[in-house]
């Protein structure tokens, strides 16, 4: 029996990039479904999807070091990171957390080691996924960031130019444009949440124009992304309904099919190929019959929106909140804006939009004083690197003149760098010049809600109220 | 001591004075030369020094690594004398060398 359990395993990705030429992709992906909740009736689940509920975190200082989980969804939202990381840190910098909900699991949190494993690909390997848990089963979707070379390069090259500076130059103005749209919306005498109306919009909107997707239905991008990325048995968060997820990556197949073969009959009929990234994917050799590999076509996607949804739009949302930390910051800012694009980058390395990314062993590896096993799960904890006190001086204060901050780990290093990097960043100054235009002060007028994840560092909830220029008392 | 001359995108030139042993990289950040971000501090890691070696100059930097090559073939404006500037460390033989910026870093 577990060997027939097994089969079916890799049996998903093969039966459905087999049948893809005859049967429509959504249609698979509903079959898929069937099949692997006949397989669960049969075999039962090798992985049931956990479900966490919130619980007071201990104070680190009561726990023994082994007994240290980071995995937690709510470390973050509770403000408990902070202390847990020093911690590992200072006594266990490479740490090993044998019982977590998602299997044993090493972390390593200071810079230097972090920096080690992501440079070292021939020893850490970013397949199958480079989230902490599973994805639903049956729903292993194959993208580039969770590619190890030569295969990640061919596809990374094949889709880097939509996002590669001499296409930013072009996107600029509309960048503004919208930006400052947004801005001129909002309401000027009453408190409101600033994560859907401004973090939420503008990304979203820029999804849509990098993706050519129908414009009106650029919700559904936002709201599949975060489905995928807020799934409890990946990251612990709060969507634990395989259901759900499954009927997602079949509305996802037909949309970006449709999409496909819409922009492959207007290149038919003679016109010109846009500088989108469906565009940019069918004139190119490599990936030009991507469509015909349903699992890697979906993947690719998939990281596109995820990559370009919760880490801009939390930096986004980040920065507010850590002006109100920090006001004399935001008097510096004021007295003197060309610190923005420095700024930018403080913003970054303080918010840390993603915390981590995992590897797996490829061989035995020493690493700290301690023997890393082949075929263990590592965990690059980004966000505890960037509150490094071997690296940042005062790590947890936030300086938008830092020296280094250009120096942060959150778009990670080595050959998986944040192929985004230079649209998050121009993004985030374009939005500060336009807010330093309008406002005077943006003030957060209630403590901010986190989102549950061990992943995803991010807000639900940001209440603020705003002062238009030359309206501030006193 | 000896000079290296920085020619940007749109043709600015800069010249920077250098003690052997430094490297390109770290002789562009300390003189404010703009167009070299060099993000990760020259762990070959990040590929935001990108320089090109004019060709008389290319022999005399050496030859890229592994770990320098997968790092310049995910730039799109790769030349065949492409380096990254924190890997090419600096000899009294590199006196009066020019080197290119790319309009772009990764």
């Amino acid at each position: 029996m577990p060997t027939l359990s097994r089969m079916f395993d890799d049996f998903p990705s093969r039966m459905i990039n087999a049948t893809s030429r005859v049967v429509p992709m959504h249609r698979q992906i509903q079959g898929l479904k069937l099949l692997m909740s006949a397989k669960r009736t049969i075999f039962g689940s090798s992985r049931p999807m956990p479900e966490f509920a919130e619980k007071p975190i201990p104070d680190v200082n009561t726990l023994a070091l082994e007994d240290i989980d980071v995995s937690n969804p709510f470390l973050y939202r509770q403000g408990q990171w902070r202390a847990y990381f020093k911690r590992l840190r200072d006594e266990a910098p490479v740490h090993y957390q044998k019982n977590s909900p998602f299997g044993p699991f090493w972390s390593v949190t200071r810079f230097e080691d972090i920096m080690f494993v992501d440079k070292s690909h021939d020893l850490f390997s970013a397949e199958p996924q480079i989230i902490l848990g599973d994805p639903p089963e049956g729903l292993s979707v194959e993208m580039f960031i969770a590619m190890d070379p030569p295969k990640h390069d061919v596809q990374r090259s094949s889709v880097q130019g939509v996002v590669a500076p001499k296409n930013l130059k072009e996107m600029e103005g509309l960048i503004r444009s919208r930006t400052g749209e947004v801005l001129d919306s909002l309401p000027l005498d009453k408190p409101f949440n600033w994560v859907p109306v401004v973090s939420k919009e503008l990304t979203g909107r820029m999804l849509a124009s990098l993706l050519d997707f129908p414009y009106e239905e650029r919700h559904k991008l936002v709201e599949w992304s975060d489905r995928m990325a807020g799934s409890a048995s990946a990251t612990g968060g709060e969507y634990a309904d395989e259901e759900v997820m499954f009927n997602d990556a079949a509305d996802m197949a037909w949309s970006f099919s449709r999409l496909w073969r819409d922009k492959e009959a207007r290149h038919a009929a003679g016109e010109e190929p846009g500088f989108d990234l469906i565009s940019l994917l069918q004139s190119n050799e490599d990936t030009k019959d991507l469509i015909n590999r349903p699992m890697e076509f979906i993947g690719n996607l998939t990281l596109l929106i995820v990559g370009g949804n919760d880490t801009t739009r939390n930096s986004m949302s980040g920065g507010l909140v850590a002006m109100n930390e920090f006001p004399e910051e935001f008097k510096k800012l004021k007295a003197k804006p060309e610190l923005i694009p420095n700024m930018v980058s403080e913003i970054i390395r303080w918010q840390t939009p993603l915390a981590y990314m995992r590897r797996v062993a490829k061989q035995d590896v020493e690493l700290g004083g301690q023997t890393i096993k082949k075929g263990d799960r590592v965990v690059m904890w980004y966000a505890s690197g960037n509150r490094d006190e071997r690296k940042f001086e005062n790590p947890d204060q936030f300086i938008i003149d830092r020296k280094d901050a250009r120096n942060h780990m959150s778009f990670g290093y080595g050959v998986h760098r944040c192929m985004g990097n230079r649209l998050a960043e121009l993004q985030l100054r374009i939005l500060w010049e336009e807010i330093l235009k309008r406002f005077d002060n943006i003030e957060v007028v209630e403590e901010p809600k986190r989102v549950q994840s061990n992943f995803v560092r991010g807000y639900s909830e940001v209440m603020v109220k705003l002062t238009p220029k030359g309206k501030e008392a006193g | 001591m000896g000079k290296i001359i920085f020619i940007e995108h749109d043709q600015t030139e800069h010249v920077a004075e250098f003690e052997a042993g430094s490297s390109v990289m770290q002789i562009a950040v300390d003189n404010a030369i703009p167009g070299i971000d060099g993000d990760c501090g020259g762990e070959c890691a990040c590929g935001t020094c990108h320089v090109i070696i004019t060709n008389e100059w290319f022999s005399k930097t050496g030859t890229p690594g592994n770990e320098e090559e997968q790092m310049l073939s995910m730039t799109p404006e790769r030349a065949s004398t492409s380096r990254l500037g924190c890997q090419v460390v600096t000899t009294d033989e590199m006196d009066g060398m020019t080197v290119h910026l790319p309009e772009f870093q990764m």
